[in-house]
């Protein structure tokens, strides 16, 4: 299968399996030659800001006393950041969490936590892949 | 991206608005958000839409970048939660300092945070993800900005008039129809009305409507120099470093400075809820002749008319009547006749014709007159020093919306001024000039938007109460001693007419007496035939005071009174007023604080 392909029935899947919506298709609409990387310099933004954002609410919720609106207030850049590349599982995750910020619940929010550690690194493995597949298609050879 | 690529990308996006003109093609757009992702996703958004966009992460940079090129954006989007500043902070002095439209965007899209931010002046508010087509429509809080300020700043009595109707219809609903009828009533009632362009025209200093167009002093303009102002801080708030900060054009820094005053008084007024006494004799001393001056004249004309009547001033005809009709409203409010500085040197004939009408009204109306907006201004007035002030403000600029007048100034008069209420009540009896004085002062207090307060006023005043006893009535007073003259006029207006009403149904104590403005009730003094020290004092055959009746009266008063030196001075100084103004009648002297302009209508 060409990289084209490859990329193509990787989108259609991440699609498929609520990974992203229709919000990476505006992305996607958004990418012209003028702006030939927007995409990918979006999702690798998306991809190092993320993992900022848990690691930071992993401090936060190590701590014996949880400062649940510093939690909250990551929570809800990662919602935003989220929401705005289309990544709609970790987005809706974040919704979770905000829930179990405001009954400060520290349970709820670790548990919470590593739903949305789970669902985020599973996006950004398919992200990378998909970038490798789109400079693949760029000619570019895939990077290792 | 250059605006080139801007252009480029123009060209080859499916721009619904092919855009016939430039604009808003090529829109400079500072947008500002922590989020990197969001941030890059909302600068090819805004690419898309042919706008010229710059972006950053901080909001200090952000600042930092308006402050040094004022004129090189049209439009600012920020996201709300950002680490180094609340994006509502930056919402507020972005609209202070720069006067440009600001977009809220957030993820977070409960309705509390979006009213927060609508609030706090934002033009609109989009949730993330922000969808192109939500974008391509910003450009119209550009146009709607400028034609707004192109509005505020170029008054005419027409768009005063409509801002005041609009104000009146956001007011309450009690008030509304009373505001828009007073309003229009206002705006139409040329001959006797204030002319609100005259009245602004004076206050900016002109003596003429034409030659400067009137600053109206809307919300937003005044929010803006309240930001100004806690900016530089109250005391080193300098009417050129305001002017300066808040960057509106078509405003002096006169305007700044007469604004700067009342404001500066309604902050007094609102700190000295507690110590209104001392207040009062602060503003006694300080007010004292205005406020003498208006009581006297008013006096002088309640006798010499014997009833309330609007009464065409002669240059200031407009201003005075409508402020004659406030100052009487005013009475009880005290310090909440509507001031302009400039009109109440005018308003010497308003009071003049304001205590005539108030005279003319009748006891049965005058004490209906004066009961009901007791009442009703027990409960208006907001306390606090913002609240009130700002409540007025955003209640209506220019004409007030009686309700809401009423409810401001009631609340706020209630607040600070209680004890003016039982002096208003005194005050029928025979205002004293020493009571005025503080009574102006403490009308004084009253902050305000002269323009505004004299729409209110006069709004009050077209309310069609007879007598507009109410505290709704003043909606700020300004601490100028114009207030204080207006104060006292009412007060003597009010007190004429409770004496020169006729003895059996002169229950105005009833009303005057029954309540203080927070609501307090006052012993009933009812100012019936009888020449008791309880009772009111009945006016004389010829509508002269009955000195030793009032006095006997004041001194009743004076014992019910509390112990606030304007209780005092209008109670006990009933007396001296009286006497005053007996004397002011007889012949012009002796009053010290006369300050020769009077005219009697």
């Amino acid at each position: 299968m060409s990289a084209a392909n490859q990329l193509a029935a990787l989108i259609a899947n991440m699609f498929a399996t609520g990974l992203l919506d229709d919000q990476f298709q505006q992305l996607q609409m958004l990418q012209d030659p003028s702006a030939p990387n927007f995409v990918s310099e979006v999702v690798t933004l998306f991809c190092h800001d993320g993992e900022r954002i848990i690691g930071e609410l992993a401090k936060l919720l190590d701590k014996p006393t949880v400062d649940f609106d510093r939690v909250d207030a990551f929570v809800h850049q990662l919602k935003g950041s989220s929401a705005s590349v289309g990544a709609l599982k970790v987005k809706n995750t974040c919704i979770q969490f905000r829930e179990f910020c405001q009954q400060k619940s520290k349970d709820g929010c670790l548990k919470t936590l590593e739903t949305v550690r789970i669902n985020f690194y599973e996006l950004r493995g398919k992200f990378q892949t998909m970038l490798q597949l789109e400079r693949q298609v760029n000619g570019f050879p895939p990077n290792n | 991206m250059t605006v080139e690529e801007v252009k480029l990308q123009a060209a080859k996006a499916n721009g619904g608005h092919g855009a016939k003109d430039q604009f808003p093609i090529g829109m400079r757009v500072l947008a500002v958000d922590d989020d990197p992702t969001c941030l890059k996703l909302l600068e090819k958004l805004l690419q898309h839409c042919q706008y010229h966009v710059t972006t950053t992460g901080q909001a200090a940079t952000a600042l930092k970048l308006l402050r040094e090129k004022k004129d090189q954006f049209d439009l600012v989007i920020s996201d709300v939660h950002m680490p180094d500043m609340d994006g509502f902070k930056l919402l507020e002095l972005v609209g202070l300092e720069m006067d440009l439209p600001v977009i809220m965007l957030s993820a977070n899209g409960e309705t509390q945070t979006v009213m927060k931010g609508i609030t706090h002046g934002a033009c609109d508010y989009l949730l993330k993800p922000v969808r192109i087509e939500q974008l391509r429509t910003i450009w119209q809080h550009v146009v709607r900005r400028r034609s707004c300020d192109a509005r505020n700043n170029g008054n005419d009595n027409d768009d005063s008039s409509k801002k005041l109707q609009v104000a009146s219809a956001e007011g309450d609903n009690g008030g509304g129809n009373r505001n828009k009828r007073t309003s229009r009533r206002v705006r139409d009632d040329n001959g006797d009305d204030g002319d609100d362009s005259d009245e602004n025209s004076n206050e900016n200093g002109d003596s003429s409507t034409q030659k400067k167009p009137r600053v109206v002093w809307s919300v937003e303009l005044h929010r803006k120099f309240v930001a100004s102002v806690n900016q530089l801080g109250i005391d080193k708030a300098v009417p050129k470093k305001i002017l300066d900060l808040m960057n509106v054009e078509n405003i002096t820094r006169e305007n700044v400075a007469s604004h700067l005053q009342k404001y500066r008084l309604y902050l007094k007024r609102l700190s000295v809820d507690a110590s209104r006494q001392a207040n009062l004799t602060a503003a006694f001393g300080g007010r004292n002749p205005a406020y003498v001056n208006m009581g006297l004249d008013a006096f002088r004309q309640y006798n010499a008319y014997g009833r309330y009547r609007p009464v065409p001033t002669t240059n200031h005809s407009q201003p005075n009547n409508l402020l004659a009709r406030m100052n009487s409203p005013a009475f009880g409010m005290h310090g909440l006749l509507p001031s302009q500085p400039l009109q109440i040197g005018h308003t010497q004939n308003n009071l003049s014709t304001s205590l005539g009408n108030v005279g003319g009204v009748n006891n049965g109306n005058l004490i209906r007159g004066a009961h009901m907006p007791l009442q009703d201004t027990s409960k208006c007035f907001p306390t606090g020093p913002s609240g009130p002030f700002n409540s007025f403000v955003g209640e209506s600029p220019q004409f007030p919306d009686l309700g809401r007048c009423n409810t401001t100034w009631s609340t706020a008069v209630s607040s600070s001024n209680v004890q003016e209420l039982g002096q208003k009540d005194r005050i029928v009896n025979g205002p004293k000039l020493e009571p005025l004085s503080s009574f102006t002062e403490a009308s004084s207090q009253i902050p305000l938007l002269g323009n505004e307060m004299q729409s209110q006023v006069a709004s009050l005043a077209s309310n069609g109460l007879p007598m507009p006893f109410t505290q709704e009535a003043v909606p700020f007073a300004y601490g100028s001693s114009t207030n204080s003259r207006e104060m006292l006029n009412n007060n003597l207006a009010l007190s004429n007419s409770g004496i020169n009403s006729s003895l059996p149904n002169l229950h105005i104590d009833g009303s005057v007496f029954e309540r203080n403005i927070d609501g307090s009730v006052v012993t009933r003094q009812t100012l019936d035939g009888s020449n008791s020290g309880g009772g009111g004092v009945p006016p004389l055959q010829d509508g002269r005071i009955d000195h030793q009746a009032v006095n006997s009266h004041l001194n009743y008063n004076n014992e019910l009174m509390g112990t606030s030196r304007l209780q005092r001075g209008l109670s006990g100084g009933l007396d001296d007023i009286v006497v005053d103004m007996f004397k002011l009648d007889h012949a012009d002297n002796g009053v010290p604080f006369i300050d020769g302009d009077w005219e009697l209508v």
